[in-house]
């Protein structure tokens, strides 16, 4: 007999937004922290625009001997992470020795310090690579210092989906919770605002080339043109519901209900995307019908194509305009490792404080998608349950459902 | 409880293509460590390797695959292909929703990502690296799940896919989450294992700056001695393994070879340092402990034990304190080998081929050997066996890994019918 697993603790470094409450707050008015790129100059490529989290000093953060062995990405990482455990109010000390483990998701690792120590290697000779550069960059990185930071000792991991990495991250400690261990720190934080993280990117061919931070990341609208590259992210503390009980944990988000994963067949195959199948299996998984679901966070993906292929997902399970669509990652970017874990956790404080956030900057979603999408003004609602979508580059497809508290 | 059985292996390892030429090399001693080939090794304090042989189109990939794919991504569909055809299994008869993907790699497409940073940044000159150089494959190679996608593509499958990446225990790891994915219902079959191509300047220059990797230039043959007392730190490696795993009483059902049950697994974190260890072994042991304990089998009943044994001073100390801390006196009367000695250290995949390695010793009554280990370290004073293959029927058998971050992994194999009997 399994008991709920639940969220009870949020911790979000977001371009619109440092700290939860910021983040929810600027979501909520439709505030974008998209802009010009600054942290590098970026004049010289075709996409000139990113989310990047601004007011962030790291030194207010990070202890200092930490500062050379850490990344960008790691130290918002560390810092999400000791947000969501303040606000669960775990005292990792009070827990059983093994009790929680870690699980993130990554994608491209933490770029800007791998691109110094090449550049070291290269430029200079490989006796000023850093000795830090064996960990400091990989894609177990934010798992083990965050691990290390806090003592936890249990089970822990690294899923690398792309952009879904963050919904399999958060299943995964689902997983864990259910075998047992009382809570698991999970999401994901990215960062990869720097030349050697822009300029792959560029290579994929998805990236937007419009200059105006309004209208450069347009997901579902007519004039889609690609999307924008973000930074940031959420951790979460993943919990079992009986274990924040008896600890008396301050609040309970809301339960991960359902969580389902699928690949899509080879491109030319002739058979369908993966996509529906993923969000119809984390449905059952829940058991519970369309019917039941109140909003859909959409992966949103800003190209033409992909859109279509969201939209057909959607409106095959909940038939057209069946069911209220938001992206407020169009305030953010796509934050690649990061993204779908700051959509749980939007999702989250949607179902706690009954409102929809807005899709920004998209005036109406294409007719042709025939989706309800949220945008100018957050929407009111009765929300008891909401489906995360999410997508990662080369076919992976994750879909979360999550309920309110009860 | 569903169960899980590997019915299929696929390997690409320094020393050949194909189990079959994997297997020999163990059981033979052989060592298949060199000076590095694929750059000129003189700048680093580490100039040696264990490379693979690989020739990408004598391995069946196509003109395309060898331009979209990285080495580690080649290794990993090639092993894919031969460790379907030994499965016997029709993928394509399945449910392919019910087939799901699972590859550890601590270090991705890293070779491809090197070499083409090199042209982008004009020899490391451009901090502003430059786009107009950049290749179409360039994403696909910075972001390293893409590798999961190939193998699950190469398998027809379209269940849920994932690269776990745990630095040197995702090999194991992702061997754990294809079980779990079975035991839970969630998948009938995975395709699971790992796949490693480090070989590169960058991972050179890391490993020298901080002394991993061993510095025993003039002999490459010999120069990576777990367990010795000469042991001077790892050889850098490179390869894969892909494991078919089914549910056992379907995989029964259709009549496959099963080589071994996965039994038992488990990790944990020693919190302790991103690289170092303390030397009690004591989250290891946890790891041990658990994996057994799901295994319901005791710690006396383990025949043999495949270590991580990296041959780095502090890792060899460390992992027999675990050994004894969980098996007690059983640990002394364990055969253990690290058959690193002979393929070095592929990071991210070696866990997988060592598990490949322990259903090979199962299969045939065989222990590899440590190659090397002609001075035993009196400190490490367990029976690692030294030099030659040992003959010996196995019905358990334990398999450990561990890695930066802190992550402690164990795994145990089974005869199936040890467990219900």
């Amino acid at each position: 007999m399994t008991t709920a697993t639940v969220v009870t603790g949020l911790g979000v470094t977001a371009p619109n937004g440092l700290g939860t409450e910021d983040f929810w707050k600027a979501t909520l008015a439709g505030e974008s922290g998209l802009g010009p790129v600054t942290r590098f100059d970026a004049g010289q490529y075709p996409s000139r625009i990113a989310g990047e989290v601004s007011d962030y000093v790291a030194e207010e953060h990070i202890p200092s001997r930490l500062m050379p062995q850490t990344d960008h990405m790691t130290r918002l990482a560390l810092t999400a992470a000791d947000w969501a455990l303040a606000d669960a109010g775990i005292d990792p000390e009070q827990m059983p020795e093994f009790g929680i483990g870690v699980v993130t998701s990554a994608s491209g690792g933490a770029v800007e310090f791998g691109q110094r120590e090449l550049q070291n290697l290269w430029s200079k000779g490989k006796e000023y690579v850093s000795a830090y550069q064996s960990f400091a960059w990989f894609y177990a990185v934010n798992t083990g210092q965050i691990s290390i930071r806090h003592k936890l000792r249990g089970p822990s991991g690294v899923l690398l989906t792309e952009q879904a990495g963050g919904i399999d991250a958060i299943g995964q400690a689902r997983r864990h919770v259910r075998k047992g261990f009382p809570a698991v720190i999970s999401g994901g934080v990215d960062a990869a605002i720097c030349p050697w993280g822009w300029v792959p990117q560029i290579a994929s061919g998805l990236m937007s080339t419009v200059d105006d931070p309004e209208r450069a990341y347009l997901p579902f609208a007519a004039d889609a043109s690609g999307y924008v590259p973000g930074e940031g992210g959420a951790i979460l503390i993943v919990e079992d519901e009986r274990s924040a009980r008896e600890r008396g944990a301050g609040q309970v988000y809301g339960e991960i209900a359902g969580y389902a994963a699928t690949l899509d067949p080879a491109p030319g195959s002739g058979r369908p995307p993966g996509l529906r199948r993923a969000a119809e299996n984390a449905l059952a998984d829940a058991g519970l019908t369309p019917a039941d679901v109140d909003v859909v966070f959409a992966d949103a993906a800003g190209t033409p194509a992909a859109d279509r292929a969201e939209a057909e997902a959607i409106t095959g399970i909940f038939g057209p305009h069946g069911v209220p669509v938001t992206a407020p990652k169009t305030m953010t970017g796509r934050l690649l490792a990061g993204g779908a874990a700051l959509d749980v956790a939007t999702a989250l404080l949607a179902l706690r404080d009954g409102v929809v956030p807005p899709t920004a900057h998209v005036t109406e979603a294409a007719p042709e998608h025939r989706i309800d999408l949220v945008t100018g003004q957050a929407r009111e609602a009765d929300l008891r349950t909401a489906l995360v979508l999410a997508r990662g580059h080369g076919g992976f497809n994750a879909a979360l459902v999550v309920r309110r508290a009860a | 409880m569903r169960r899980v059985a590997i019915t299929g292996l696929g390997v690409v390892a320094p020393g050949g293509v194909g189990v079959k030429e994997y297997w020999d090399l163990l059981t033979a001693g052989r060592t298949a460590t060199r000076r590095i080939s694929f750059y000129d090794p003189s700048p680093f304090r580490s100039q040696v390797a264990a490379e693979c042989d690989f020739d990408p189109a004598a391995a069946g990939l196509s003109p395309q695959e060898i331009r979209r794919l990285d080495r580690a991504a080649q290794f990993a569909v090639v092993s894919t292909r031969e460790a379907l055809a030994d499965s016997g299994l029709d993928i394509a008869a399945l449910d392919p929703g019910r087939v799901g993907t699972s590859l550890g790699s601590a270090v991705g497409c890293t070779t491809s990502l090197e070499r083409e940073y090199v042209v982008v940044s004009d020899g490391g000159r451009k901090w502003n690296v430059d786009h107009e150089y950049a290749v179409p494959e360039l994403y696909r190679h910075f972001v390293p799940s893409s590798m999961a996608a190939e193998v699950g593509r190469a398998a027809g499958a379209e269940g849920p896919a994932a690269v776990v990446s745990t630095g040197c225990t995702s090999g194991l790891d992702s061997l754990g989450h294809a079980v779990d994915l079975i035991r839970e219902g969630t998948a009938d079959v995975m395709i699971a294992g790992a796949t490693e191509a480090p070989i590169s300047p960058i991972t050179s220059a890391c490993f020298d700056a901080i002394h991993a990797t061993t510095p025993r230039n003039d002999t490459p043959e010999s120069a990576c001695r777990p367990f010795d007392r000469t042991r001077s730190g790892l050889v850098l490696g490179e390869g894969a393994a892909i494991l078919v795993l089914e549910e056992l009483e379907s995989a029964r059902r259709r009549g496959a070879h099963i080589y071994a049950e996965i039994a038992g697994f488990a990790s944990r974190c020693n919190a302790f340092h991103m690289t170092g260890l303390k030397p009690d072994g004591r989250e290891m042991a946890e790891a041990i402990d658990v994996a057994l304990g799901e295994a319901a089998l005791a710690p006396d009943s383990v025949d043999y034990i495949n270590a991580h044994g990296s041959g780095t001073k502090m890792n060899d100390r460390h992992e027999t304190g675990a050994f004894k801390r969980s098996l007690g006196a059983h640990a002394y009367e364990t055969p253990i080998s690290s058959i690193k000695s002979m393929i070095g250290h592929s990071l991210g995949a070696i866990g997988s081929l060592e598990i490949a390695a322990c259903a090979l010793a199962m299969e045939h009554g065989v222990l590899p050997p440590t190659a090397n280990l002609h001075d035993p370290d009196p400190e490490l004073d367990l029976d690692y066996i030294p030099l030659t293959a040992r003959e010996k029927k196995t019905d358990v058998v334990l398999s450990v890994g561990s890695g930066f971050g802190g992550f402690q992994s164990a795994m145990v194999l089974a005869r199936p019918e040890r467990r219900t009997a």
